[in-house]
């Protein structure tokens, strides 16, 4: 019995881990498609992109310096990105929003590919920093303590940026933007620029989300669309555009993943498939979606 | 893409158009024949790796085609339809691994697992349109990617199905390249004649006024979400018939054919030929095989790399892809 509940506290905690890199990984793309509508499907490949600088960092030869470089790089790395996405897709601003996510979809595909040819076909690891590469004992059981970390370090950064759209002036002008862009216009305020800084820090996270995930997740050719797929379905079931359902969406995604993946194992895809549609079905504009839902009811 | 629908669906119901609109429509059916009749003796005076090409293309043109009939004639645009494809070539695999390769078994196989899977799975996506669309076929799709490497015992999980006999017609196995590829063009004819058909149809025209207002068709008194469920369940048989066609070219299905960059590429062919146009998408998956395939060993197997980038430059550049130039051209002329 005791076997059984420890392999669900392993569970759980894995699911939390998994939860909050889910979170900083969907925020951006939430914020920029509430607010411009602009479905970013490159967002996977920055998160693969950060992930490939953290093994270019610190690959075998885990150090605090080569893993806190590897932060830094993406971060810059990922707010260059994200303010030469937002500028490829002002052009197409006139345009359908179908044809904006067609320019992501292509960017995604060239820079998978770019990082393939870079970094080679095989799958890479990432070790955790020293310190954080051994395993713990927490509530009578042991679990790397890498994760445990990415636990609170994800816990903190889903707080910080809760807090940022939540509770101050630039998260006001944000959700004001998600809610009536052209009200936000007529105040003054030039909305490209907030959709470029926005989609800049997305970026950020996305790439920095990558260093963090690297330990856990490695970098591989294909996991740029398979979290991009998860960080859909956070986006999805939380509600477009909104913070709390991010972190809601991406919470429960990670238990549901772990938790599937624990129990059923051949039925995982399934399982998340199974959520999706359940919160479809049941509430079209997600958890805590505005008026603007996922499934447009106009 | 939207401006497609007053050109192409106003011919349909009234047969006698105006004039202008029928000398090009003649030209058509005439280059249609020359091309048909290009394919069918190509085997014949080709060497046996370029007909293999053409082959290939065939396959992965029937699969744009009944991709376009959900993207560029209801306005569904999928990333999630290779699930469908893959589904029919891992149906028909497995049929001809397991039960019998005889001729239309693994076909019929391919065609009725395809629209299985886009039934169980397009009741919940045809309620979202637009880019939600495009966001739930593309979870969808990577959905069964995931099934496709996981369910060990029958897809072979990573590897995929390897070793899969030839398709055999009345006991024959059809070994020859030349074979192979007058077997696909039939069933590529038939499809796509299916898909144009429908197309061209009274509930191909609804389809368009669903591409182009839906909230007007449902107040017209169509059931919107019912038609475009069949289109989608349409779809995903002929994309499975696409599916069995792969397999029985190459003999063998891995999960990257039914994953998110064969769903991209099949998307772009669309794009590249122009939404809506169902030879345009046959242009376009013309292109992406052979800078793919053909052109993709000589770019150091980084075919996908030109394929992205032509994305990016088709988006800014022909936002209504090569028939839109052609349209352009005979707008010119005709005004």
């Amino acid at each position: 019995m005791s076997a059984v509940l420890e392999a669900g506290l392993v569970s759980v905690l894995n699911g939390f881990a998994i939860g909050f890199l889910l979170f900083i990984l969907a925020i951006g793309l939430s914020l920029v498609f509430g607010m411009m509508d602009v479905l970013n499907l490159a967002h996977g490949a920055l998160f693969l992109g950060g992930a490939y600088l953290g093994t270019a960092f610190v690959g075998a030869r885990p150090s605090w310096g080569a893993f806190l470089a590897a932060l830094a790089v993406a971060a810059v790395a990922g707010l260059a990105a994200g303010g030469a996405l937002s500028l490829m897709t002002e052009p197409l601003r006139k345009r359908s929003h179908l044809d904006q996510a067609l320019l992501t979809l292509g960017v995604a595909l060239v820079v998978a590919e770019l990082l393939t040819i870079v970094f080679g076909d095989d799958p890479l690891t990432i070790a955790a920093p020293p310190g954080l590469n051994g395993s713990i004992g927490i509530l009578g059981i042991t679990y790397p303590a890498y994760r445990l970390a990415l636990i609170g370090v994800g816990a903190v950064l889903a707080l910080v940026v809760y807090l940022v759209v939540d509770r101050t002036r630039v998260g006001a002008l944000i959700r004001a933007t998600v809610a009536d862009r052209e009200m936000v216009a007529t105040l003054g305020v030039d909305n490209r620029l907030v959709k470029a800084a926005v989609f800049a820090v997305g970026s950020l996270l996305a790439t920095t989300a990558g260093v963090l995930g690297g330990p856990v997740y490695g970098a591989r050719p294909g996991l740029d669309a398979a979290v991009l797929i998860l960080a859909l379905v956070v986006v999805v079931i939380g509600g477009l555009g909104s913070a709390r359902g991010a972190l809601v969406g991406a919470l429960i995604i990670g238990q549901v993943d772990t938790l599937g993946r624990a129990l059923l194992p051949d039925l995982a895809s399934f399982i998340l498939f199974g959520a999706l549609a359940l919160v479809l079905v049941l509430r079209p504009q997600g958890l805590f979606g505005g008026a603007h839902g996922t499934v447009p009811a106009r | 893409m939207r401006t497609l629908s007053a050109l192409t669906a106003a011919p349909t119901r009234s047969g006698g158009s105006a004039p202008t609109a029928r000398r090009p429509r003649r030209w058509g059916a005439l280059t249609g024949a020359l091309v048909v009749v290009v394919l069918a003796t190509a085997p014949l005076f080709l060497a046996p790796f370029a007909t293999t090409t053409l082959t290939r293309i065939l396959v992965f043109a029937l699969f744009a085609v009944s991709l376009d009939l959900l993207v560029g004639v209801t306005g569904l645009p999928s990333l999630g339809h290779a699930g469908y494809f893959g589904a029919g070539a891992y149906a028909a695999g497995w049929v001809s691994l397991n039960v019998t390769a005889e001729m239309p078994v693994p076909l019929l196989a391919g065609a009725a697992v395809g629209a299985l899977a886009a039934a169980l799975t397009g009741w919940i996506t045809v309620r979202s349109r637009g880019v939600f669309f495009l966001m739930l076929t593309l979870a969808i799709g990577e959905t069964l990617q995931q099934v496709a490497e996981t369910w060990q015992s029958v897809t072979g999980g990573a590897n995929g199905l390897t070793g899969i006999p030839s398709t055999r017609i009345a006991g024959q196995p059809l070994t020859n390249a030349g074979f192979v590829h007058w077997y696909v063009l039939v069933f590529f004819l038939a499809g796509f004649g299916l898909v144009w058909m429908v197309a061209r149809s009274r509930f191909g025209a609804a389809l368009r006024g669903i591409r182009d207002n839906e909230p007007r068709m449902r107040a017209l008194g169509y059931p919107t979400a019912l038609y475009k469920y069949a289109t989608f369940v349409l779809a995903g048989g002929v994309a499975g018939i696409a599916g069995a066609l792969l397999v029985a070219q190459q003999r063998l299905v891995t999960p990257a054919d039914l994953g998110f960059t064969t769903a991209a590429f099949a998307l772009l062919a669309v794009i590249i030929g122009g939404a809506g146009s169902l030879w345009g998408a046959c242009v376009g998956a013309a292109l992406v095989i052979v800078i793919r395939d053909a052109l993709g060993p000589s770019l150091g197997g980084h075919g996908t790399l030109v394929l992205g980038i032509v994305f990016v430059v088709v988006v800014y550049g022909l936002p209504r892809g090569v028939a839109g130039l052609r349209r352009l051209r005979r707008n010119g002329t005709d005004r």
